[in-house]
């Protein structure tokens, strides 16, 4: 099958690991991966913190591109990304926001298009299908975490229970791991404090890591480029602030669900981590 | 010709706010047989009325058209003005002006336009009209309360004070509701159990209370002053009439692990149970669900146990049926439980309580005897969390509504952690401190400052356990938007309190309304508190929306005078609105033909069999009549009809298609 594919900014440069491993499971389950052309940026929290119509006008250009391409469904990894798009959507329900934008991008803008994380990517086209592909159970106990983009707001996102989510512990168990109750399975990573605020993101990182690790993870999975790249990249300054140093990986949840199907560690991008991956 | 008068009311500005008023009474003053229009600023007022009444005399009206509010609300209002003046008060007609044109419309032409045509249907409909006379019929001096809370009990004993019966019913084996289960009551902390067995005894000794318990409403049937309730008499597998309530089978009884409904699932009970020990009537139920024979066919240690034979396997479920007069609907409330909140650990950490299980924990007839013991290992919590506002006021869950009761209780909770664990520290997170009552905020103020109770204003996020402890945290939104975590042994949430389970479908048996909550909604949110939309039919208690126990007890007290009221007349007036047959002088005597389709399609079986026959008695035709006692003016036989053979008083159809028409004429 095919589905539209807006890879963002972060896939292409500091989550190199996490486009290859959505490509590579997307390639193992048959799904084929169809690229919007001429992309650009979806403003992430820059924009929608500064200028109303820049945060409405860059995700709408990306869905009027896909929609001219004759898109139907879009499949967005980054949950930043997910969410500006699905926010825009809502937004641009709203006739005048919707004719101004439309008027800024000298284009036109349907936006009856079907935006997906990569969770319900697998959910909906790949848990059979996984579950008949599994090579190497992945026998782990790992800690689940959603991060604050991929569920919230939940009145216009309508995935998954907010405090509680759970989907990504399904696809964990289905391709053989065990998944863990734990309390920062929703909480914030410090997202883009990263580097003008260091030692928040360090902070906050530090919490959920710590509660991860004592209760027996042997890893994180994510499937936001920005709670990975605080969680991973970070880790030294993260270490600093507890008392013992926590060396468990953060490993996308199409890394797991990739290793599982028997692809390499080289071709997920597991060898691109800061913090070493040996699962 | 007719002589309409026709009376424009701007309901204060209501409706003169939108629909140009005057220019309706101007132009229907122009239609053919209308005698005298007019506007008014409130012509529900006495002026108002008086203007009616002199007009009818003045003008010697044959017909009145009140263009006004809905005739929900005033048009017994008109119809009796009406009267007084010497009309037959069935040709009073009211035009909804305001909730069908100036409340839904914006102000315009095209509203005053509607305005103009509202009320030309119903002059043309009024010169049509034909005077009708009142219905009487009987009243069954006799209440059904459903319910045996607090509210079920006041308004049971007040009714049967008056000198009326009642019919008390209770789904649960005691009676006592939601205030049995609490430990003390705000704000004077006496104790609940004492304050209300008194009443429950008073209940099951009074001679005009029947009561039922373990009984459920199966159906109800029938129209104020003359309705039958169906019971449900669930088989309680003891007969009552021999047990002595020794209580021997409950200590015999093998199934002890129970969740005890009584202590809110913090104890255990066994299968035969009486659900506590102040229970009314003291007497054990078999839970068939629950015990050994039932479920395996064997066991039967109760009876043997038993010395006078009580138990009763082949009991079944028996239905009774009683003829009321008034019911009044006392079923309560239910809390959320702690499973509702995944944020607070989804019910999971067993040592985060709803106020409830907190409740049965401060109580000397609780689980710990009264001890504020941690449910997990026994131990007295240190440090304790209340959540105020655990779902209320919170859209996203879906509860919008403020419970009402838990500001109050929740200070009354920490007070009474505080009398018992001296070294304890306890915290309420709270939104807003609700302590509109006489001497609540006092009562609030006692706590924070007599007792030191920690409040912090601000909500919690999130709770999760760790090493033991329950970890809060919140957020203080009077200190700058600080951060509070705090290390817990204990947490209570203040979950919202929403309609009891299976009222929805209550509500459909008694074809009363309900909000979108679930709650039964009252007839007037100011003036009808009490009343529903369906006549005979009363409301007492937190089954209308959450309350406490003075604003339930008064209500009850409401409910009971309005029944003594109804039950204070010999005979109900009803209006006519009823289906008749017609009838025709002799050879044709009716055009109905006794097909009798209309039999088959009456909802309320209202519809008879009537032999003509001739002088020497032969029988010539037989032909359907209506039961007016019966009917209900549903007009699903008007519909049915082939012959076209009924009407329905007051709504025929010569004068609905008089109003259709009047706006097809144009």
């Amino acid at each position: 099958m095919k589905i539209g594919f807006y890879p963002g900014c972060s896939l292409t440069g500091s989550s190199r690991e996490y486009n290859e491993s959505v490509a590579m499971v997307a390639k193992a389950l048959d799904i084929e991966l169809v690229e919007i052309k001429d992309w650009n940026c979806c403003g992430a929290t820059a924009a929608h913190s500064m200028n109303e119509e820049l945060s409405l006008s860059l995700p709408a250009r990306i869905m009027a591109m896909a929609e001219e391409q004759g898109l139907t469904e879009v499949v967005v990894p980054c949950a930043a990304c997910y969410n500006r798009l699905k926010v825009t959507q809502n937004e641009l329900e709203d006739e005048q926001k919707r004719a101004r934008v439309v008027d800024i991008l000298k284009q036109p803008y349907k936006g009856n298009l079907k935006i997906i994380n990569v969770l319900q990517l697998l959910e909906a086209y790949g848990t059979e299908n996984i579950k008949a592909k599994v090579i190497q159970p992945f026998t782990h106990k790992v800690a689940c975490y959603y991060g604050c983009l991929l569920v919230r707001p939940q009145s216009i996102l309508k995935f998954d229970r907010v405090e509680d989510p759970q989907s990504m512990d399904s696809l964990i168990k289905v391709i053989g791991g065990t998944t863990m109750d734990w309390a920062f399975k929703t909480e914030c990573c410090g997202g883009g404090f990263s580097v003008s605020r260091t030692d928040l993101v360090a902070k906050l990182s530090g919490n959920i890591l710590k509660d991860a690790s004592d209760r027996g993870a042997e890893a994180l999975i994510v499937a936001c480029p920005m709670c990975q790249s605080n969680l991973d990249m970070r880790r030294g300054a993260i270490n600093k602030t507890l008392e013992t140093p926590i060396d468990i990986p953060v490993i996308y949840i199409t890394q797991a669900i990739g290793l599982a199907l028997g692809i390499g560690a080289k071709e997920l991008g597991l060898k691109r981590h800061f913090v070493t991956v040996e699962l | 010709m007719s002589k309409i008068g026709v009376f424009i009311c701007h309901c204060g500005e209501n409706i003169s706010a939108t629909v140009d008023v005057e220019r309706v009474a101007r132009e229907i003053g122009e239609m053919e047989g209308v005698a005298y229009a007019s506007d008014y600023k409130y012509m529900c007022s006495d002026p108002g009325q008086t203007r009616i009444k002199e007009a009818i005399k003045k003008y010697d009206l044959d017909g009145v058209v009140v263009g006004a509010c809905s005739p929900r609300m005033h048009e017994p209002t008109f119809r009796k003005a009406c009267a007084e003046a010497g009309l037959n008060s069935y040709l009073c007609e009211m035009a909804n002006l305001r909730e069908h044109c100036s409340w839904v419309h914006e102000k315009g032409e095209e509203t005053t336009e509607k305005a103009i045509d509202l009320v030309k249907m119903l002059v043309e409909k009024v010169k049509k009209d034909k005077p009708l006379q009142s219905i009487k019929v009987p009243v069954t001096k006799k209440a059904l309360v459903i319910g045996g809370g607090i509210a079920g009990i006041q308004a049971s004993l007040d009714i049967a004070n008056t000198g009326h019966q009642v019919i008390l019913i209770e789904k649960d084996p005691s009676i006592g509701g939601h205030m049995s289960q609490l430990s003390e009551t705000f704000p004077t902390l006496d104790c609940s159990q004492c304050i209300l067995t008194p009443r429950m005894v008073e209940v099951a000794q009074h001679p005009n209370i029947k009561l039922y318990t373990y009984a459920e409403l199966e159906s109800l049937e029938g129209f104020i002053g003359n309705f039958t309730a169906k019971i449900r008499l669930k088989a309680k597998s003891v007969n009552y009439s021999t047990c002595t309530g020794c209580g021997a089978c409950i200590q015999k009884c093998p199934v002890k692990k129970i969740p005890s409904e009584f202590n809110a699932g913090l104890g255990t009970r066994t299968a035969i149970y009486v659900p506590f020990p102040q229970a009314v009537p003291n007497k054990p139920v078999i839970d068939r669900a629950n015990c050994n024979y039932y479920k395996r066919g064997a066991c039967k240690i109760c009876e043997k146990t038993c010395q006078v034979g009580a138990i009763e396997w082949d009991k079944e479920d028996e239905i009774v049926s009683e003829q009321v007069g008034a019911v009044v609907l006392a079923t309560g409330f239910d809390v959320k439980g702690t499973d509702f909140f995944p944020e607070y650990g989804y019910g999971k950490f067993k040592d985060v309580l709803t106020g409830l299980q907190f409740e049965r924990l401060a109580s000397a007839s609780g689980p710990t005897l009264g001890e504020i013991r941690r449910p997990s290992d026994g131990v007295i919590p240190k440090k304790i969390v209340f959540i105020a506002c655990a779902g209320s006021r919170d859209p996203a869950k879906g509860i919008p509504y403020c419970s009402k009761i838990c500001c109050m209780y929740t200070a009354k909770h920490a007070m009474l952690y505080q009398h018992k664990v001296h070294d304890g520290e306890s915290t309420v997170f709270y939104m807003d401190i609700r302590a509109g009552g006489k001497n609540y905020e006092e009562f609030v103020r006692r706590a924070i400052e007599e007792d030191t109770v920690n409040y912090i204003r601000g909500r919690v996020a999130r709770v999760y356990e760790k090493d033991g402890k329950l970890i809060v945290k919140g957020v203080d939104t009077l200190l700058g938007g600080e951060q509070v975590e705090i290390e817990a042994d204990m947490v209570v949430l203040a979950t919202a309190g929403i309609a009891s389970c299976g009222s929805e479908q209550l509500a459909q048996k008694l074809h009363v309304s309900y909000d979108p909550y679930h709650f039964f909604a009252e007839a007037h949110p100011k003036l009808k508190p009490v009343e529903t939309n369906t006549a005979g039919i009363f409301l007492a208690g937190a089954c209308q929306a959450p309350k406490d126990i003075p604003e339930t007890v008064g209500m009850a007290s409401g409910a009971a005078v309005k029944v003594a009221a109804l039950f204070s007349k010999e005979e109900l007036i009803r209006e006519p609105i009823v289906a008749v047959v017609n009838r025709l002088a002799p050879p044709l005597y009716s055009t109905c033909v006794g097909c009798f389709m209309c039999e088959t399609a009456c909802p309320y079986n209202a519809i008879e069999h009537e032999e003509i026959k001739g002088r020497d008695g032969s029988l010539i035709r037989t032909i359907a009549r209506i039961n007016e006692g019966l009917c209900q003016g549903c007009g699903t036989c008007v519909a049915f009809c082939r012959s076209k053979s009924i009407d329905i008083q007051g709504y025929t159809n010569e004068e609905v298609y008089a109003e259709v028409m009047s706006l097809l004429n144009d």
